[in-house]
């Protein structure tokens, strides 16, 4: 069987070493994984900007817990809701989600209103995000590798072999040796080797849209960092649009292009980091201590 | 003014209970419409049902045998007592034939797995539940239903006969131990006994005994109650680990309460089928 001349750098001039062809197996493997997850969902004509609340409300029974949110994030933009506890952070995620549907605005997903599709079609959405949970949620019975490759088994018909490439990668991308931690149980990882395991099953079929419940919560102050370096590097390398639910003012200041604080079930306080710690507004200064 | 003031809080707390249960058993309905239009549209998950069969089936296959064994040991005791007055020991196949396939393998084989394989369903949901493991799923794009109940609900159907039949035929055994050893019968005594039992009992189609329909029919229907209802209390859990200790019990007690309860009516619906 005769094989065609390979084009890929480096290819021809008898350079690649196990690196070399290790690299271009990943790149393959990341088209293919695109190609895969494209093929089934058709992208809106504007994707630019990924995650709209259009004057959002929610009670819960006579409790009104938003009460006319508004905010669009856009690709390469992370946007840091923060807030004290109970104010509806959490809620903003799983409106986003669709786990809940507001009782008046609208929550536009690449420009489609998320509590207007059927049934099937936020599945299909959904596929196009990824979520970290505050607790990891990893399924306690998969192994680190089942819970990563999970969605890759669900949503595409890459073989065995593509699978296990892109978890290994995904994997050293979080800063995890892929040999270290493939076969564990997530009992048996500590909680910030959880969180990362955690976000590379998020973004293993690299999805647009990534969502953090509280990402650094219970984690300490150089495994925050960590974390914090992880989502910057998301946003430099991938191009997400990420929305971070947060209290924590350090981390909030250095991931986010943007921030809003909550309260009382209306965004605030809406701007950059440096404008947040720049403004007067005494709720604001407070909330900064 | 206090008397009026304590019927009306009595009368809001009478509503709202009712209002909670009717809430119940129409989300309890939703998930059964829900679980039978996954069972019938994709995405299957083959890997899952296998899995789950070996859960509620092979794991609890020997609870069922030991049940089975003790049951027919003790049918075939307890009869022969009172039977030996009378001189007719050798009936007592028929009585432990009957009795089992009938009732006692369907419903304690149900019992017994339900106990084991259905608090194992509620646990682990509420468990998934509370730990937000389907919120994830949900993120993911994966319909937990299709996923997670689909999966326990056709093991348990399918499960749950064959274990039936097993603990029928230990109990039946276990008869034949009993009156080999006590009673003094032949093994072909007592074999054409319990034959006579389901050649009385009528046949369908020429040569399907009534008891056998009845003691198959009745193990699917239980098996379908103890999934559904498991499955049920564990997606509803809420509270933590003391919730899913809660969902456990609920879903053990309801679907005991229910077994007993269908087994009547089920059973009532043969007589007047097959019988009269």
């Amino acid at each position: 069987m005769s094989r065609e001349p390979d084009p890929r750098p480096g290819a021809e001039s008898g350079e690649r070493g196990p690196a070399a062809g290790a690299e271009a197996l990943r790149a393959e493997v990341r088209e293919e994984v695109r190609r895969e997850l494209a093929a089934d969902e058709p992208r809106p004509a504007d994707s630019s900007s990924t995650v709209e609340l259009r004057d959002v409300w929610l009670a819960f029974g006579d409790h009104e817990v938003l009460r006319g949110i508004s905010f669009v994030v856009h690709r390469g933009e992370t946007l840091c809701v923060l807030g004290g506890s109970g104010v509806g952070k959490s809620t903003v995620l799983r409106l986003i989600l669709r786990l809940l549907t507001p009782d008046r605005g609208e929550v536009l997903i690449e420009g489609r209103d998320i509590a207007a599709v059927s049934h099937d079609d936020v599945l299909e959405l959904r596929e196009r995000m990824g979520m970290v949970f505050q607790g990891s949620a990893l399924f306690d019975s998969l192994s680190v590798f089942d819970n990563v490759a999970f969605p890759l088994y669900e949503h595409t018909r890459l073989d065995e072999e593509a699978i296990v490439h892109r978890v290994r990668e995904v994997l050293s991308f979080v800063d995890l040796d892929p040999d270290e931690v493939l076969e564990l149980l997530p009992a048996e990882l500590s909680g910030g080797m959880r969180k990362r395991v955690a976000i590379a099953r998020a973004i293993v079929h690299e999805p647009p849209i990534l969502l953090f419940d509280e990402p650094t919560s219970g984690l300490d102050p150089i495994t925050t960092r960590t974390i914090d370096d992880l989502i910057l590097k998301l946003r430099r390398e991938l191009d997400v649009c990420a929305v971070v639910v947060t209290h924590d003012i350090k981390s909030a200041s250095r991931i986010a292009t943007e921030t809003a604080l909550l309260r009382d079930g209306h965004i605030i306080f809406k701007g950059t980091p440096e404008e947040m710690f720049a403004t007067e507004e005494s709720y604001v200064q407070a909330f900064l201590g | 003014m206090a008397q009026a003031s304590a019927s009306r809080s009595a009368a809001r707390l009478t509503r709202d209970v009712l209002l909670g249960a009717a809430l119940s058993v129409q989300e309890y309905f939703a998930l059964l419409v829900r679980l039978v239009r996954g069972c019938f549209t994709r995405p299957f998950y083959r890997r899952d049902v296998i899995q789950q069969m070996d859960t509620v089936g092979v794991a609890s296959l020997f609870i069922v045998v030991l049940t089975g064994l003790f049951t027919g040991m003790v049918l075939a005791l307890q009869s022969a007592v009172e039977m030996k007055q009378f001189g007719a020991t050798m009936y007592i196949g028929r009585l432990v034939g009957a009795s089992t396939i009938r009732e006692l393998g369907p419903v304690l084989t149900a019992l017994m797995v339900t106990g084991r394989a259905g608090s194992g369903m509620a646990a682990t949901l509420g468990a998934m539940k509370v730990t937000e493991q389907v919120d994830a799923l949900r993120t993911m794009g994966v319909d937990p239903i299709r996923k997670l109940v689909v999966p326990r609900f056709l093991a348990a159907v399918i499960m749950l006969p064959i274990l039936t039949v097993i603990a029928d035929l230990i109990a039946i055994l276990g008869g034949l131990v009993i009156a080999l050893l006590k009673l003094d019968l032949t093994a072909d005594l007592y074999m054409r006994s319990v034959y006579t039992t389901l050649a009385d009992s009528g046949f369908v189609l020429r040569y399907i005994p009534v008891d056998l329909i009845q003691g198959l029919v009745k193990p699917i229907v239980f098996g379908a109650l103890m999934a559904l209802t498991s499955c049920f209390y564990g997606l509803r859990t809420t509270g933590g680990t003391e919730g899913v200790g809660r969902a456990t019990t609920q879903a053990v007690v309801t679907t005991s309460v229910l077994v007993l309860a269908t087994d009547y009516f089920l059973t009532q619906i043969v007589i007047v089928l097959f019988v009269e």
